[in-house]
């Protein structure tokens, strides 16, 4: 039996994600990888996995799994997410720890009210063949992941072991919890010279809500309209993953992990690569307010989360036996099912 | 025009070298991509070459653009530094039925005959702007002024892969089905994009191309080839 996690019910849009394909840009090749990579890479060190690992992201509502292989070690990392075990030793596990389930259990994953987006890893990684270096999934090109495609029912997510090695279960340390209403930041440009100041004020000053067209892809705003001061129709340059695109209605689009190479509309603004994984946790409807901050803060700021994730890492702690099952964050879930049309 | 460094975001420095689809625009562009990617500074993830401008991608971890701008200044003034490596494409197209849901529209608005309308496109060699939109998916330019047409008003949803299109000074092959706007004047059977090849995307930045009229019955036989991966795209060295 080759070791696997097999899909009854697949969730909303359940994929095989790392840290991207990183060098094919120049040929059209989107980067993909994790929506929140240091979730996927936290994820990974709770299974003991190098943190660049293939795991499975989950956007919007959980999958079901039934483990087939002989034992799996698994790690749920996603605020307030929990994952829930139906078998011989019944339970619910919160986020943030790993936890060895058997042969025929049934995973349920429940994805948390904070946050869209967890990540569940499995020790010795996702076994499905790199594509262009990474095994990223992306849909459009059916590139990477299983066949190409989000999770399908019945499908098998082949693992790398076959049962999980002798070791202590980790946990994470509680994060502190930053406040959820905090502005996302942005570093102005490179386009900002399309747009009259007040247009710059209003991108800073007004709330935006997340629109229901919301994927991999892109993520469109509602709110005022961002109009332009020059035409919009620009001769296409590259895009970075961030990068909050006005195209002619104005409404604009901020362009996250599946986001094509290049394109012709202004960008009035860069989303900090800080402050990507909380747009990747973000839902259709959720509230949305922008600060800018300048570029050498904005690397000081990308160099001080890393040292963060860094300390967090080192805080890694066994898990006490048996012990820290979380029912509370299951009382909470009131699970949105939103959908992440694509909007080409 | 001056060069001028954008940031977009902490991650990436745009070098803008023009803000129009120019030959002479582009070969600064190439040649700088071509003279980075020779000996790249400490920190650079990768680097995008679009129409106007470089995009060079870097790890804030590694470096910062206070250190990568002035790497990279004294690299602008490296002169008439001709690129190489750069390949001649001859590329099969059939510009017939429905291989060409657009030709007779395209003839009429240009005010040309569909005989025309293919003699022109396939009677110049086409310069590889960029790669963007899809995987593979090639910019290339200058159509004949006569060709030059705005998008469709009325995109289509489905595209189908191999289709050879134009629009406004250019044109380009969809490599993959995809929506789109660009007129459909012909389709090419051979794969523009293929992970599994040692270069994946046939055509890179800065190659040129040509295409040569097929029949169906080419089409047909060519697209069978590729099919068994027995079909190799012909090409060569540039001739200017």
């Amino acid at each position: 039996m080759t070791p696997g996690l097999k899909v009854l019910s697949p969730g909303l849009h359940t994929t095989v994600q790392d840290l991207g394909r990183i060098g094919y840009q120049d040929i059209g090749v989107p980067v993909s990888g994790a929506l929140d990579g240091f979730g996927l890479r936290l994820a990974n060190a709770l299974v003991g996995n190098p943190h660049a690992f293939a795991a499975l992201e989950i956007l919007v509502s959980g999958p079901t799994l039934e483990i087939a292989a002989d034992t799996a070690r698994l790690s749920l990392v996603g605020t307030g997410a929990s994952l829930s075990v139906r078998g011989e030793k019944a339970k619910i596990v919160a986020a943030g720890q790993s936890v060895t389930v058997r042969l025929g259990d049934i995973v349920q994953i429940a994805v948390g009210r904070q946050s869209a987006c967890c990540y569940l890893a499995a020790e010795g990684g996702i076994a499905v063949p790199k594509v262009l270096g990474s095994a990223s999934t992306y849909v459009r090109a059916a590139l990477g992941g299983l066949n190409g495609r989000a999770l399908q029912r019945e499908a098998v997510v082949p693992l790398a072991m076959a049962c999980a090695s002798e070791r202590t279960e980790l946990r994470a340390p509680a994060p502190a919890s930053a406040p959820a209403d905090r502005p996302i930041r942005v570093v102005l440009g490179p386009q900002q010279k399309y747009f009259r100041r007040e247009t710059l004020a209003t991108l800073l000053d007004a709330e935006f809500r997340v629109s229901k067209d919301t994927d991999r892809m892109g993520m469109r705003l509602e709110g005022p309209l961002l109009r332009h001061r020059r035409g919009w129709d620009i001769v296409s340059d590259a895009i970075a993953t961030g990068s909050i695109q006005v195209p002619g209605s104005g409404q604009p689009i901020v362009l996250l992990a599946d986001h094509q190479t290049t394109g012709g509309y202004p960008k009035i603004a860069t989303v900090i690569s800080a402050d990507l994984p909380r747009l990747g946790g973000c839902r259709p409807g959720d509230p949305l307010r922008f600060v800018s901050v300048e570029l050498e803060a904005a690397e000081e700021i990308c160099r001080e989360v890393e040292r963060e994730f860094a300390r967090l890492i080192a805080a890694l702690e066994p898990t006490p036996h048996d012990g820290n099952l979380d029912l509370g964050s299951l009382y909470g879930e009131n699970l949105i099912s939103g959908v992440t049309a694509g909007f080409e | 025009m001056k060069v001028r460094f954008l940031s977009a975001g902490d991650r990436a420095l745009v070098v803008e070298f023009g803000d129009r689809v120019d030959r002479e625009v582009s070969e600064r562009v190439l040649l700088l991509d071509a003279i980075i990617r020779s000996n790249p500074p400490v920190g650079i993830v990768e680097t995008v070459p679009t129409f106007r401008s470089l995009t060079v991608y870097y790890d804030p971890l590694l470096t910062s653009r206070g250190e990568l701008q002035p790497a990279i200044e004294p690299l602008l003034d490296l002169g008439d530094n001709p690129r190489t490596g750069a390949r001649l494409w001859h590329v099969p197209v059939c510009y017939e039925g429905e291989f060409a849901p657009d030709l007779a529209e395209v003839a009429r608005l240009t005010g040309l005959t569909p005989e025309d309308v293919v003699a022109l496109h396939s009677g110049i060699q086409f310069h590889v702007y960029m790669l963007g939109f899809l995987p593979g998916f090639p910019y290339m330019g200058e159509l004949p002024a006569q060709l030059a047409l705005p998008r469709r008003a009325d995109p289509r949803l489905r595209v189908p892969a191999g289709s050879i299109s134009i629009a406004t000074s250019l044109t380009a092959i969809y490599p993959y089905e995809s929506p789109g706007g660009w007129h459909l004047i012909g389709a090419t059977p051979i794969r523009m994009f293929d992970p599994e090849r040692p270069k994946p995307a046939l055509f890179a930045p800065g190659d040129a191309v040509r295409f040569q009229p097929i029949d169906t019955a080419a089409f047909a036989s060519i697209r069978r080839a590729v099919e068994n991966r027995n079909y190799q795209a012909e090409c060569g060295p540039i001739v200017l």
